[in-house]
């Protein structure tokens, strides 16, 4: 090539200065090509209007509709699967759906859930069966939001919200307990501790198949928590142990 | 490519012994009778199993190791078995050829229909199920299963757990029926409290229930083989069924629900609650155990530990741990919390003044039996070099002159390996062995094991001195040489080679035998001439001894001189040249000369005011043999400086409390009763100080020098030690006592401790507790009709200081003995009665009225085992 026009191994008059590197040459590259552009060079009035041109595009955008979000003092919704802060779920009677396997903790990449689980007892039933999450944390610092937790979770009982607005001033803070990360009660829940539906299974919870607060429940809740928030609430609804749901 | 296995001959197999046969395509050449399975684990193949276990006998329950398997027939031609076989039960024959379900279609597709079949009633209970994470299930089904499922129908279900004692429960859903945890009760523990019941689709586990399986007569004997929650047969074992289980069916009360494999962070250890130091795991999650398993370590416990080892650990952390060092106040006269350097200052000035060089009366230390090797060097050379006495005694229990001598003669020195030594395994080779004041059972939990392992291969035959036949000891098909307690010394003597035929000529003829063993208790202690009689046995027989002490750090202890008479090394106080020998280590002008004092020499000094002051590491005064007397000589003597994990009985009346460090809170080394080093590293990050560095700072603040402040520098200055090549302690020589005379009306006391008593390193774990056994006294039926006594009902055991009410049971034993547990719950023999084996007690039925159905005694439930300080 035309430009290519020193040889690197001809001699600079300073020989030591001409080193050789096992790559190839230290301070240009072997084959060094000119550049050529590949869009066409504009003739004409586009040559001449080639300096303001740029500006076409400010121009049209002015025009168009504008997307810019005047986030915090208007909200848009955001997508319907955006992966915003977590919540933990319940069933129709108020019965946490935790279990507390940890399996969302296991499942974790950055280590950010901690789980303890614990024994429930017919004085303290949290959840369907057996097992309960009695701590349950989520460290915000380092959630990455990734949503393998809510994959783990053979319960559904971690799920996703779209909030997202989770800044805050201090580290501790920033570590949400169960009590913050516990869905509101649904409408005629009762709180737990209470027992399960009469002649239901923790299947039968699983599979939908218990849809409210049973009458039952809401007397033992009477007994042992006269004063509890949730019992004026707590309507009546049909509870629908299922006869066959003995499967597992 | 061969494979030897050098461990099951001693270093090479003769190859008339090999047999060779292909396993996927690779010539393995393995001893005779190795099975299929473990010679594919040499090769590294793995093969899917449950029910296999290399410690269990085979059994071929689950079916999961199927493999392909080929024969040559007579004319050498191959041919295919027609089905697949359980690998974990075929043993290996020349020329076979064993397809897994790495080379094989069949292998493959006959496993996974295996594991199909055992799911059909498996629930999906992974996430609530304990075992979820470190599940052999979980993981097989995963590598040699279907990852759908074709199962539509309707699962068997059970309800959910129940308790087959307070610690275990049972989930009979998820059980494959594998049967280890119930071979292993009958093979290794010998308690089959479990049981195989029901047939077809309805087998299951279950309590060994009079209504399901129908014991045939053999029910138990009345209150004595209940366990607290009053159920039969409570294993000491039962805690290694659920590390076995395969599955989540067997899971541990405690344990319930508390964390996942992933969670825990596990360290090694070792069990800190006998003599035998079986290896441990303690998994630990946020600086909190969590659970303890049995580690495996072939030479002491293989795979196995007591339940005491497992559960019993919350003592650590208990809530009267005590955090800060504590200063009994001037003013107000009660303990304050106070910096370190405050407590050192005031603790070092009292000493110093205490001390014979200071103008005291000198200043008497008791270790306490527990501690690592390390820490009861530290006081050995605390004593010696600091407060310059030999005022040293480790023992918490009754102990004697005689003793010493016996530690110093047969103990002090013989390590593993060494000459005249013995190990777990010369217990499971050896053709007899001779139980003196040891019931292995309850006092070393591990070295049980081993001897039932040897009984039941029919290499060993167990003998056992004592005054009654335990169960442990029906579970060896040991022999009673029934002995009234006392009368040891005389029984011992009689066995010789002219015995007339029968019982005793039996147990010398055995003991000649070479490899014959003497399993000598520490409670032979208490029996004057009983160590006399057991080293002239030992001598007549050719038999090897080993001393079985009850506490982890009583071995240690005879090696590194935390006792009156002995150096470390075993070297003796009243030898010149080991005293220079160790004093030129130590880089002090002189060691003391005068001998040292026992335990109970010192608490008598102390109460006497001959003493200033007392050093005391973790002692539990009610361990002592005359707790009243202990707890006069710590209030009578005039400063006392107690090193404790928890607070005491010593820590209440102590003018300085410094806290050291429980085993998991630092690394140490125990000396087992075989006298095998058991190292073992911190589990738990704490701020909390040894003892031998506690010490170290004191000795500091006294101005002197130890030397001890790491590890590191202990272990180099008993390596610097060394041994000691020269002349033991003098064997003792004691007499017999003379019987006592007997009233009507009054018995002998025959006592040990239960392994689960009311010990304090028990404390905090109600689910062990409840698998204790009930409290009983014992007579023969006739004593029990001389004292008007009835099988069953309440007897109230008294001396002049007190008494008890307890049950009675009568058992074939001496006539004229009561047998009583020495710590249990309602039934501290040491505080109640101030009385223990061989003392003369009086028996009476309980008054029916009387308000003492239970023990009258109430400062008898912490009793027993002292915090290892």
């Amino acid at each position: 090539m035309a430009d290519d026009a020193r040889d690197p191994k001809e001699p600079t008059g300073d020989a030591e200065v001409a080193q050789t590197h096992p790559g190839g040459d230290l301070d240009r590259p072997v084959e060094a090509a000119g550049f050529e552009s590949l869009i066409e060079a504009k003739t004409g009035l586009g040559e001449m209007l080639a300096p303001v041109a740029g500006f076409g595009v400010t121009f049209s955008a002015m025009f168009r509709p504008t997307i810019t979000e005047q986030y915090p003092f208007e909200r848009v919704p955001t997508k319907p699967r955006f992966h915003g802060r977590h919540q933990l779920n319940r069933y129709a009677d108020g019965l946490e759906k935790c279990i507390g396997c940890e399996l969302c903790a296991w499942a974790c990449p950055a280590d950010a859930i901690y789980v303890e689980g614990a024994s429930n007892s017919p004085e303290a039933q949290f959840s369907p069966g057996e097992r309960y999450g009695r701590v349950y944390q989520i460290n915000y610092l380092r959630c990455i939001f990734c949503g393998l937790c809510i994959e783990a979770c053979p319960t559904r009982a971690l799920t996703m919200t779209n909030e997202f607005e989770l800044a805050g001033p201090t580290r501790e803070g920033l570590i949400w307990e169960k009590q913050d990360l516990l869905a509101p009660m649904p409408v005629g829940a009762l709180a737990a501790p209470h027992p399960m539906a009469p002649g239901a299974t923790d299947t039968d919870y699983y599979r939908g198949e218990v849809t409210g607060t049973a009458e039952e429940q809401i007397d033992w809740v009477r007994e042992f928590r006269p004063d509890d928030p949730t019992l004026p609430g707590a309507a009546t609804a049909t509870t629908a142990p299922a006869e066959q749901g003995r499967t597992r | 490519m061969t494979i030897t296995t050098p461990k099951q001959a001693g270093g090479g197999v003769a190859p008339s012994n090999l047999v060779t046969f292909q396993i996927d395509e690779l010539e393995v050449s393995v001893p005779k009778g190795t099975l299929v399975i473990r010679a594919a684990e040499q090769v590294g193949i793995q093969i899917p199993r449950f029910c296999d276990h290399p410690l269990l006998e085979p059994a071929g329950a689950c079916r999961q190791c199927l493999v392909d398997v080929s024969m040559p027939d007579r004319e050498g031609n191959l041919r295919p078995m027609p089905k697949p076989q359980a690998s974990c039960t075929l043993t290996v024959a020349p020329g076979m050829v064993v397809k897994t379900q790495r080379t094989s279609a069949m292998a493959d597709k006959a496993q996974h229909g295996v594991m199909e079949l055992l799911l059909i009633n498996h629930p999906l209970d992974c996430p609530v199920c304990d075992k979820g994470g470190e599940c052999p299930l979980q993981n097989q089904a995963m590598s040699n299963g279907r990852s759908t499922s074709r199962f539509v129908d309707i699962k068997r279900t059970y309800p959910k757990p129940i308790s087959i004692s307070t610690e275990i429960l049972l989930d009979r859903e998820r059980c494959v029926l594998c049967q280890r945890c119930t071979r292993f009760q009958e093979q290794i523990a010998g308690d089959p409290f479990i049981a195989l019941q029901d047939r077809g689709a309805r087998s299951q586990i279950g309590l060994f229930s009079a209504d399901v399986l129908g014991f045939g007569g053999d029910v138990p004997a009345g209150p004595a083989a209940l366990d607290e929650s009053g159920r039969p047969f409570a294993s000491y074992f039962s805690g290694n069924t659920i590390q076995i289980c395969p599955v989540g069916a067997l899971t541990n009360a405690s344990y319930r629900f508390r964390s996942r494999p992933f969670d825990l962070v596990s360290t090694p250890g070792i069990g800190e609650h006998d003599s035998c130091g079986s290896a441990i795991r303690i998994d630990h999650r946020r600086g909190a155990v969590l659970r303890r398993m049995a580690g495996d370590d072939a030479s002491v416990n293989e795979e196995w530990i007591t339940d005491k080892d497992r559960f019993a650990f919350t003592w650590q952390s208990a809530p009267d741990r005590i955090a800060t060092p504590l200063v009994r106040d001037e003013t107000t006269g009660q303990l304050r919390s106070a910096s370190w350097a405050e407590a050192l200052d005031v603790a070092a000035a009292g000493l110093a003044a205490a001390t014979t060089a200071g103008g005291g009366h000198g200043v008497g230390v008791l270790p306490g039996g527990r501690l690592t090797l390390e820490d009861s060097y530290a006081y050995a050379k605390f004593a010696r070099a600091v407060l310059g006495t030999n005022d040293v005694d480790q023992r918490v229990r009754p102990h004697s002159a005689e003793e010493d001598a016996f530690l110093g003669h047969a103990v002090a020195g013989r390590t593993v390996g060494g000459a005249g030594s013995v190990t777990f395994t010369d217990l499971e080779q050896a053709p007899t062995v001779l139980l003196v004041a040891l019931e292995a059972e309850e006092e070393a939990g591990v070295t049980y094991l081993r001897l039932r392992k040897g009984v039941l291969a029919g290499r060993t035959a167990v003998f056992s001195v004592a005054p009654l036949a335990s169960r442990g000891l029906d579970r060896i098909s040991g022999t009673l040489v029934a002995a009234a307690p006392g009368t040891e010394p005389e029984v011992l003597d009689a066995i010789t080679g002219s015995a007339p035929l029968g019982q005793l000529r039996t147990v010398a003829d055995g003991l000649t035998t070479a490899g014959s063993v003497i399993l000598v208790g520490e409670r032979l202690a208490a029996v004057p001439g009983g160590f006399t009689a057991v080293l002239r046995l030992a001598e007549r027989t050719g038999a090897r001894l080993a001393w079985i002490p009850r506490r982890a750090g009583e071995r240690g202890g005879v090696e590194t001189g935390a006792l009156p008479g002995l150096l470390p090394g075993g070297r003796p106080v009243s030898d010149a040249r080991a005293r220079v020998d160790v004093a030129a280590a130590w880089d002090v002008p002189s060691l003391p000369t005068t001998a040292g004092r026992t335990t109970t020499e010192i608490l008598r000094a102390a109460r006497k005011g001959k003493l200033s002051a007392l050093v005391v590491g973790g002692v539990e005064l009610a361990d002592l043999p005359d707790p009243a007397k202990a707890v006069r000589a710590i209030e009578k003597v005039g400063f006392v400086v107690s090193l404790e994990v928890r607070a005491s009985a010593v820590t209440e009346l102590a003018d300085v409390v410094l806290p050291v460090a429980p085993p998991t809170e630092k690394a140490g080394t125990y000396l087992n009763w075989e006298g095998r080093p058991r190292p073992f590293p911190q589990a738990l990050a704490s701020t909390a100080l040894a003892d031998h560095r506690a010490l170290d700072a004191l000795a500091a603040a006294m101005g002197a020098e130890l030397g001890l402040r790491t590890i590191t520098a202990v272990h180099a200055e008993i390596d610097q030690l060394g041994a000691w090549d020269g002349a033991r302690i003098d064997a003792p020589v004691e007499s017999a006592a003379e019987p006592t005379e007997l009233a009507p009306g009054q018995a002998v006391l025959a006592s040990w401790h239960l392994l689960l008593d009311a010990g304090r390193l028990q404390d905090g774990e109600r689910f062990l507790a409840g698998t204790a056994k009930r409290t009983v006294a014992r007579t023969s039926a006739a004593t029990a009709t001389a004292a008007g006594l009835t099988d069953g009902e309440l007897v109230r055991v008294s001396s002049a200081h007190g008494s008890v009410t307890v049950r009675l049971a009568v058992t074939a034993m001496p006539d004229l003995v009561v047998w009583l547990p020495t710590n249990a719950p309602d039934c501290a023999v040491r505080t109640s009665l101030r009385a223990d084996a061989g003392d003369v007690v009086q028996l009476a039925p309980a008054d029916p009225a009387g308000d003492d159905v239970v023990s009258t005694d109430s400062a008898g439930s912490d009793n027993n085992d002292e915090v290892s300080a």
